[in-house]
């Protein structure tokens, strides 16, 4: 008990004296995982729209398809990326590896099945009547995939929620890809692996405390947003 | 047009939080694979902030098992790799995949184990018998299992024991070419030998919750035992064997196989660490008066 009180204290004290490797673990953590969510957005968004709104021939294998990568596991994802990234790949002339960069394509390429899935799934889930209502009074097709998109938007925004907490913390993709250099790569998880690594616990419990007060400042800015938007 | 704006300012801050992680990779970089030890012994944490200030060399080090290490260099995925297994070093170099081996320093593998010491080898000197003995007593042993310098020397140290191996042959791709990579451990394994494939550090401690046996470098082992308040509760109970010597070296990898390297920097870094300067450092890195490793370019550098 001594031995977890101890951490605990310290890594409260470690976090209120913004220790600078703290700091800088963390920021890189934020920056990797808000661009690969950005991205993924951008990306997920429109495919899970264009999915979601059209029927084609199909329609039901590509649904299928992105609910088999949610479940597809990061190292998984992280060997794939390396064989392409590593200097042998086909991409190695661009000098990815261990660079954060790396990490934001393999961590896209994670989230990119579920920011699509559960746009897809909140358009689904919007009634048929708004579109041709939309349409009936004379919207342009544009228009009319506002007046959708606007809808769903509570749906979406969970998606990238969700896909925010799953790279936030993410360590598969970030260890292989980034290789945990110390003030390039080191994300809260991988230095948290590490610390593991060298059998001290304080870095790994500030560490830990950091990630999950991340995650709960962005679920309650969601509630927030949900709020605001029920009244 | 609301929201076409709303898409260009995240587009935009989207570029702007790019830019802000690829800052560090300035030009002055260098990317190094490493052992583990080098990293869990804390040797690097002396070494890099000197050595930035004296060249301003930055090294982003990737600490890996020595094996994977090497194969880094192979593939041209990093500038310069600080390992140790020197005939693998060596044939690094005669390859044609480094330019050349600086012998930086060395330090000595040792047996660590349980008070209790089930097998009864605590003051031995001959390493090869001490394990032999645990092998034949079924007392637990934790290898690194990993393909690491610390792994080549434990197949090397089962391999003297004379009791009969078991080589265990795994296939992997090498420039598209199927090679066999051999592991090799005592035959007739059972659930005495654990094989836990991870780094120096992971496995002491995995080692001390399991109160097994260990080949350990004795940097790493010191760091353990002395550096961290927890303290480690394995003992040296076998040193001293001439077949327990861990020599260390840095390569730059050689730009004739993959001109990207920074090769300038790699041998800069590689002549300072083999200067006085680093060999002083490294003499001088001491836990509680402990030396964790002995310069080899500079033998009596201070």
């Amino acid at each position: 008990m001594n031995f977890f009180t101890d951490s605990l204290l310290s890594a409260l004290t470690l976090m209120r004296d913004f220790d600078p490797e703290l700091v800088e673990i963390v920021g890189v953590s934020l920056k990797v995982s808000l661009s690969s969510t950005l991205l993924a957005a951008c990306l997920g968004i429109p495919l899970g729209f264009a999915v979601g709104i059209r029927e084609f021939p199909g329609k039901r294998t590509v649904v299928t398809l992105l609910n088999t990568l949610l479940a597809l596991p990061t190292v998984v994802i992280a060997l794939f990326v390396y064989s392409f990234i590593s200097r042998r790949g086909i991409l190695g002339a661009l000098d990815l590896l261990y660079t954060p960069k790396a990490i934001i394509i393999g961590q896209v390429l994670l989230i990119l099945p579920v920011v699509a899935t559960f746009t897809l799934s909140a358009i689904s889930r919007i009634d048929a009547r708004y579109r041709q209502t939309a349409m009936t009074l004379g919207a342009t097709r544009f228009q009319t995939a506002l007046v959708i998109l606007r809808e769903a938007r509570f749906g979406i925004m969970a998606a990238v929620v969700a896909a925010f907490g799953r790279v936030i913390s993410e360590i598969g993709i970030s260890m292989m890809l980034g290789g945990n250099a110390r003030g390039f790569t080191r994300t809260m998880t991988t230095a948290m692996a590490l610390e593991y690594d060298k059998g001290e616990f304080v870095l790994a419990v500030a560490l830990g405390l950091v990630l999950m007060s991340i995650s709960l400042l962005v679920n309650v800015i969601l509630n927030l947003f949900q709020g605001r938007g029920r009244n | 047009m609301k929201h076409c704006l709303t898409f260009a300012a995240g587009l935009l801050a989207l570029l702007f939080l790019t830019a802000g992680t690829v800052q560090a990779d300035g030009h002055k970089v260098l990317t190094m694979s490493t052992t583990t030890s080098t990293q869990a012994s804390g040797l690097l944490d002396v070494l890099l902030p000197a050595l930035e200030k004296d060249t301003g060399i930055q090294i982003k080090v990737i600490a890996k098992g020595t094996g994977a290490a090497i194969r880094d260099g192979m593939d041209g995925n990093v500038d310069v790799i600080f390992v140790h297994a020197k005939s693998r070093e060596e044939a690094f170099v005669s390859d044609g995949y480094g330019t050349k081996r600086y012998p930086v320093m060395h330090n000595d593998f040792i047996i660590l184990g349980p008070a209790a010491d089930p097998a009864g080898i605590a003051g031995m000197k001959d390493a090869a018998a001490a394990m032999k003995k645990i092998a034949l007593s079924r007392s637990k042993f934790v290898s690194r299992g990993d393909d690491s310098g610390t792994h080549t020397k434990e197949q090397s140290l089962w391999k003297a024991t004379g009791l009969p191996q078991e080589k265990v042959l795994k296939s992997i791709f090498k420039k598209g070419k199927k090679t066999m990579v051999t592991f090799s451990h005592p035959k007739g394994l059972g659930d005495w030998y654990l094989s836990i494939g991870q780094g120096m550090g992971k496995s002491l401690t995995y080692a001390e919750e399991k109160q097994a046996y260990i080949l350990a470098d004795r940097g790493t082992y010191l760091k353990y035992k002395l550096g961290r308040n927890q303290g480690l509760d394995l003992n040296i109970l076998v040193e001293g064997d001439p077949l327990l010597y861990n020599p260390y070296g840095v390569i730059p990898v050689n730009p004739a196989k993959h001109p990207h390297v920074k090769v300038d920097l790699a041998t800069t870094f590689a002549e300072w660490i083999t200067s006085h300067k680093g060999q002083a450092l490294i003499a001088n890195y001491k836990l509680l008066g402990e030396q964790l490793f002995y310069p080899d370019a500079i033998p009596d550098a201070r």
